[in-house]
């Protein structure tokens, strides 16, 4: 019905509220990428000859490989010469605390919710800042390492952590595992990394936001977060960027490890710009994340809430090698607009009793194509081994589309799997029972969504539960109304 | 309290009501009789502003505003209340959060304050009582998995948190057995006061046993073609429909 539609558009059209540039002083170096520009990097972040030696092995496989062109998603070809590989706050050369940096920047964190300092008081979140290129702010660093745990920006692990980086780094997602894992490997700037040493449980979260704010300018984050023997911890990262016409790349690779009777709890929530109500600009957002479970009964989740980005291009997986081993994967995508996501995840069992749990939740509105994409792999060693995937697709009006396509191999008879899909609309039933009871439509649809995500909202960490179910919200206002 | 002059409404071009005449005044309970296809849901439709039904012609008046002009939640915040014949599910809506959101919607309207958690399970333990329910439906999903009778208790549950002045009920005697029935009847007979008004939506007598009606209005091809007291109701059931019909048709 006409009518119906309208209310769909009008609701769909809610600006990006995270969509300001600051006016922060940077140091750029020019576009282009060679080998010289990854030496100039290297050379920026006084690396040791043994990191910008991975680089550059890194860029020359990638140089022999090509863009990947099997995703349900549509874009322009990327012209890899056009982008700015180094882009870092001028001020912000290795602060030693907050007082020391450009106060600028601590705005900018509070304009997007993020007040740094209060932060550190009163919610016990540790954070790391990421602004383009460099990390600007690891926030409780005293305490932590009183722990033994490690929190800082993945440049100075580089430098001060030598051992750890070069055992781990690469070992989990090779510099040549994929076209876009190849590019970050050679170029990656800035990123979290983490380690909690044997039979310490992280007393708190830790969190890392980043931000793109120049112009041009390419995101490559890396991130690493090692878990010993028993160890615990849960890492939340966040996501923002400017409004700006034109695409920008984000190309992340996050490697987890987790050894015996260790837990990884790793949450998302990405709100890059995902681009105006015609389509135009957003960030792509192509990510590698993986996680290996290497030790017995170790444990890994995967949680992620991505409303923002024009494509989104992830499947954040688990290798459970270690027996007893468990993946889970609990997602949200929303695309709206012109919005387009191609995302699920990978879960390749090894180990004996290993189990996986996937729960994908996919909501379409405006043009916005979800595709959900999962791949299920039992070896032939993986006795026992179990999968339960679950995946839904909401629908909101009658322009956006919803697809699925699970992969499930397996070579051990004694595996169990199960894989259970629905797709549903939004009922103009539903939002007039709501209205019925005096809730306004959209409210109302921020409510049935929330419901239909509830399962995955609840997985996030209580704080970021709620900023999650807001962005919802925000993300779907104007799709009906 | 609500004034509904020469209502015409029609449903994709078919013209449903014909011509509905209707005056509630606060402390009554009107109760809409019809067989089916008469018009009664239309016109429960048409009073809470479901999409999809135009109104030809006519006025309805609420508390002096024209409730046609209100959009459906500001007609819920002004007090009316639609207990629906097929209450839908809504997954994981919690169905306190739910509730609790509604009330503060309402609260917000009559500019009151938001009610805190405690005071709303204070409340809401009471209600609860009334439709004789298990705190347990109260972290439920909105109506999952609920049978059809619990589904309507759980209508009058919320009739009784939102309290609303005009409550319709479009037959919520349907599909129940006569325990569910008679929960269902004591709730609205313990909600009625003489600020607030029912208007009854059945097509069987039966209901009204329980529920004593001040007037009785018979629908039929989209007009009110008797009215009376609840008299009328039991010689409904003694005669049928048909006696409505063939009396209809020698009037013609």
């Amino acid at each position: 019905m006409p009518e119906d539609l309208e209310m769909l558009e009008h609701f769909t059209n809610q600006e990006y509220k995270y969509g300001f540039v600051s006016e922060i002083e940077s140091e750029s170096i020019a576009k282009g990428l060679n080998e010289e520009t990854i030496r100039i990097l290297s050379q920026k972040k006084l690396e040791p000859l043994w990191m910008l030696e991975w680089r550059l092995k890194a860029f020359a496989h990638w140089q022999k490989m090509e863009e990947p062109r099997w995703a349900n998603v549509k874009f322009d070809p990327i012209n890899y010469q056009d982008i700015v590989y180094y882009s870092a706050p001028k001020k912000a050369s290795s602060p030693k605390n907050l007082d020391e940096i450009d106060p600028a920047i601590l705005e900018m964190y509070t304009k997007l919710g993020i007040p740094i300092h209060e932060q550190e008081k009163l919610t016990g979140v540790a954070v790391d800042a990421v602004l383009d290129s460099v990390s600007v702010a690891t926030t409780f660093k005293g305490k932590l390492a009183d722990l033994g745990i490690i929190f800082c920006s993945f440049s100075e692990a580089v430098r001060e952590h030598p051992e750890l980086i070069k055992t781990f780094l690469g070992s989990v997602v090779p510099a040549g595992d994929n076209f876009y894992a190849a590019l970050n490997s050679a170029v990656f700037s800035d990123g979290s990394f983490i380690y909690i040493p044997k039979g310490v449980r992280c007393p708190m979260e830790l969190s890392t936001y980043f931000r793109i704010n120049a112009q041009f300018t390419g995101q490559f984050e890396r991130t690493l977060i090692i878990a010993e023997e028993g160890a615990y911890v849960s890492y939340l990262e966040g996501c923002t960027a400017p409004m700006r016409d034109e695409n920008q790349l984000h190309a992340a690779v996050v490697e987890l490890i987790a050894m015996d009777n260790a837990q990884i709890k790793y949450s998302t929530v990405q709100n890059w710009y995902p681009g105006d109500k015609q389509g135009k600009g957003g960030i792509y957002n192509f990510v590698t994340k993986r996680g290996l479970c290497k030790g017995v009964h170790s444990k890994i989740s995967w949680t992620q809430v991505e409303t923002g980005s024009a494509i989104t291009w992830k499947y954040p997986g688990c290798i459970l090698q270690g027996d007893h081993s468990v993946g889970e994967f609990y997602s949200v995508a929303l695309t709206n607009h012109f919005q387009q996501a191609d995302t699920g995840t990978k879960m390749i069992h090894i180990g004996k009793n290993t189990s996986s749990t996937i729960v994908s939740k996919g909501i379409s509105a405006g043009f916005g194509q979800n595709s959900y994409r999962g791949q299920v792999k039992i070896l032939k060693s993986a006795t026992h081994a179990r999968n339960f995937s679950q995946c839904d697709s909401l629908l909101i009006g009658d322009k956006c589309g919803a697809h699925t396509f699970p992969y499930i191999e397996v070579k051990n008879s004694t595996a169990q799997v199960e894989h259970e899909a629905t797709t549903s609309k939004i009922g103009e039933d539903q939002i007039f029972y709501l209205n019925q009871r005096g809730i306004s439509t959209e409210d109302a649809v921020s409510m049935i969504v929330n419901g239909f995500c509830k399962q995955v909202l609840g997985e996030l960490p209580m704080e970021f539960a709620v900023e999650a179910q807001k962005l919802l919200g925000v993300s779907l206002e104007g799709s009906v109304g | 309290m609500l004034s509904i002059k020469n209502l015409y409404a029609s449903v994709e071009g078919h013209e449903i009501l014909k011509g509905i005449n209707l005056e509630v005044q606060a402390g009554q309970v009107h109760a809409i009789m019809g067989p089916n296809g008469s018009g009664k849901s239309t016109l429960a439709a048409v009073l809470s502003g479901r999409e999809g039904y135009d109104v030809t012609q006519g006025t309805v008046l609420y508390d002096g505003k024209d409730l046609l002009e209100l959009a459906p939640e500001e007609r819920a915040r002004e007090g009316l209340f639609l207990a629906f014949q097929y209450p839908v599910e809504i997954p994981g809506v919690n169905t306190s959060y739910f509730l609790r959101t509604a009330l503060n919607e309402i609260r917000k309207h009559h500019g009151k304050e938001s009610i805190s958690s405690v005071k709303f399970l204070q409340l809401i333990r009471e209600k609860l009582k009334m439709v004789e329910m298990d705190e347990k439906f109260l972290k439920r999903s909105v109506n999952e998995g609920f049978s059809g009778g619990e589904k309507k208790r759980n209508e009058v549950l919320q009739m009784a948190v939102l309290e609303p002045r005009l409550a319709v009920l479009d037959e919520t005697d349907s599909g129940l057995d006569i325990d569910a029935l008679k929960i269902v009847a004591n709730g609205v007979n313990m909600l009625r006061h003489e600020n607030n008004a029912f208007i009854v939506i059945t097509h069987y007598q039966r209901l009204l046993n329980y529920i004593v009606p001040d007037f009785v209005h018979v629908l039929y091809q989209g007009k009110i073609v008797r009215s009376g007291d609840k008299d009328l109701a039991l010689h409904l059931e003694d005669y049928g429909y048909d006696w409505i019909k063939e009396s209809n048709e020698t009037k013609d």
